[in-house]
């Protein structure tokens, strides 16, 4: 009885920041860090599960990334998860979600969980890829925007809604093995207890590089490749200055002048 | 003269509008002699043949499933099955919710290139190069497909015009191959009567985000927009709380503010999800306590200060 949940460690950027010299990337010192937000509701939906099913379930957290998602992996191990897998290969450094899905695939074979649950998104990026990509890799039933779900281990199948444009919903059945990805609101993440996040350290990592998953780096080519990485024309925002009295009596200029009054 | 696929799409049988924003985007890649087919699948797909006889396209392939019934793995095996034969430079379909299921997993199983909610598409020397945002919407990044012959995009909405006029394409009839479907359909919910709330209809909407921090301070700001002439949104995690209905979320998930002329966001971050809905909008105003909060970079005018502080300053205006 095990769900997989693969995590990203992903990229806030600073709201000032320069680009790296070749032109590709931003410079690493203009990030924070941190969880993916979406990835929260896809670590509570398995622990939720996990808990349901009671001794002998296990959650396991996955993630593709250098030392520095060593924080990630930790954030979802301290509100419960039992162990984490971390890969990363400098064959990585260029890596996008279809290279990262590959890994991925690699790691299910090895673990062979019941369930994949990933972030519907990631909150940077917004390729909402590595889930679906994972599960055309591994030949797996999955479904996408998952914002209701009721599957218990053991069930040949799983009943879900899948979050659709509009708000509208489709309730649909999905046979297990599956790889879901989970929408924000589908439960209400917990936050890690101080206790959580102590035992959290003491949690078993393995560290993988991708020959310790029988991968070479060929194994793991991307489908895109970031030709350039440069900020939108568009410029900043007018920024309104003064008391707040003086901002909302500009701010009401605005409306009033947009209205027609 | 090279091959242009489209996946176009249908919901319970009605065509998803935004195929006609992929059918641009692919159009907008077309040259003299290419062929740009549109493929649907349905129960009965050649009622769709009209409504794809848009200018730019050439074919439309009819593809003939067992229901209107969304199967991942069938619009997988459609794919693979058409790319294989046709071997097409670009397929493009709408970065939707079903695109969200299929597209990814039908990417690795063709091994092309692959780019989500791209906005653009273009060839520089001969390479297709695909931008799309990155970083919370902060930087634009252009992407290209070493080695690649063939590249599935699927297109953001809302920015490309869908594509009209007449046409009189070939029509192409298909049998859906057989593959095995892991999905059943068993249903729909609708969402909750918006109870006379009309996001897409408003032309103005005051927004409210995080920064509202409690339940109780909701009301000031249902008020504040009602005196001002404002429809009340907001962002994703005030509907998920439960604070305000799911009509009133501005969003990928919730509404998109289809008319809105002038939006004002007060404590909105301004999250990818956020701006699908809104970031269109003339004139945007961000309230925000965080100067480096991203809503600031696509507003038009920006006030850093507290939202509460404006809000009551506001009330006095009106």
């Amino acid at each position: 009885m095990k769900i997989l949940v693969p995590v990203k460690q992903v990229s806030v950027l600073d709201d000032e920041f320069e680009m790296r010299d070749d032109g590709r990337d931003v410079d690493e010192d203009f990030f924070e860090k941190d969880l993916n937000e979406f990835d929260h509701f896809a670590v509570e939906e398995a622990l939720l599960i996990k808990e349901a099913a009671g001794d002998g379930a296990e959650v396991v957290i996955v993630t593709v990334g250098d030392d520095d998602a060593d924080d990630a992996l930790r954030t979802a191990l301290a509100k419960g998860a039992e162990r984490g897998i971390r890969v990363w290969d400098d064959a990585l450094a260029d890596a996008d979600s279809i290279a990262i899905a590959k890994v991925l695939a690699k790691v299910v074979e090895r673990e062979a969980p019941d369930m994949v649950f990933t972030g519907a998104q990631s909150a940077d990026f917004g390729h909402a890829t590595t889930g679906m990509a994972l599960a055309g890799l591994l030949g797996w039933p999955h479904a996408a925007v998952v914002s209701k779900l009721d599957y218990a281990f053991g069930a040949e199948t799983a009943t879900l809604h899948r979050e659709l444009e509009g708000g509208l919903e489709e309730i649909m059945t999905v046979k297990c093995p599956a790889v879901l990805s989970i929408q924000l609101g589908i439960n209400q993440p917990r936050y890690a207890s101080l206790r959580g996040i102590r035992q959290a350290r003491q949690k078993p990592v393995d560290e993988l590089e991708l020959g310790d998953l029988g991968l070479a780096a060929a194994d793991v080519a991307s489908a895109s490749r970031v030709r350039r990485m440069y900020a939108p024309e568009k410029g900043q925002a007018e920024i309104i200055e003064g008391s707040a009295a003086e901002q909302a009596a500009r701010l009401a200029e605005i409306v009033k002048e947009l209205r027609g009054i | 003269m090279a091959e242009i696929l489209v996946i176009a799409g249908q919901r319970d049988g009605e065509l998803r509008p935004a195929s006609l924003e992929a059918i641009a985007a692919a159009k907008s890649v077309k040259a003299e002699g290419d062929n740009l087919a549109v493929a649907i699948i349905a129960a009965d797909p050649s009622a769709y043949v009209g409504d794809l006889s848009v200018e730019g396209v050439d074919e439309v392939i009819t593809v003939s499933a067992g229901s209107n019934d969304f199967q991942p793995e069938l619009v997988e095996a459609v794919v693979l099955s058409l790319a294989q034969a046709r071997k097409p430079t670009v397929i493009a379909t709408a970065h939707g919710v079903d695109a969200w299921s299929f597209a990814p997993a039908a990417a690795v199983k063709l091994d092309c290139g692959f780019a989500s909610d791209v906005q653009a598409l273009k060839y520089e020397d001969g390479d297709l190069v695909a931008t799309r945002a990155g970083y919370a919407e902060k930087v634009l990044v252009d992407l290209d497909f070493p080695g690649k012959e063939t590249v599935l995009a699927t297109i953001r909405t809302n920015v490309f015009e869908p594509a009209g006029g007449a046409a009189s394409p070939t029509v192409t009839a298909m049998d859906a191959p057989d593959c095995a479907v892991a999905t059943s359909h068993v249903g729909w919910q609708e969402p909750a009567d918006a109870g006379g709330i009309d996001i897409p209809g408003s032309e103005f909407i005051l927004s409210v985000g995080r920064g509202v921090g409690d339940e109780s301070n909701v009301e000031q700001f249902l008020e504040l927009a009602d005196e001002m002439g404002a429809t009340l949104g907001c962002s994703r995690p005030i509907a998920d709380n439960g604070w305000l209905p799911k009509a009133r979320q501005v969003g990928q998930s919730g509404q998109l503010a289809a008319n809105c002329r002038l939006y004002i966001a007060m404590g909105v971050s301004g999250s990818v999800q956020h701006q699908w809905g809104m970031k269109h909008v003339e004139t945007i105003v961000a309230v925000n306590t965080d100067p480096e909060a991203s809503i600031f970079s696509i507003a038009r005018y920006g006030i850093v200060g507290d939202m509460f502080e404006i809000a009551e300053e506001l009330e006095n205006q009106f």
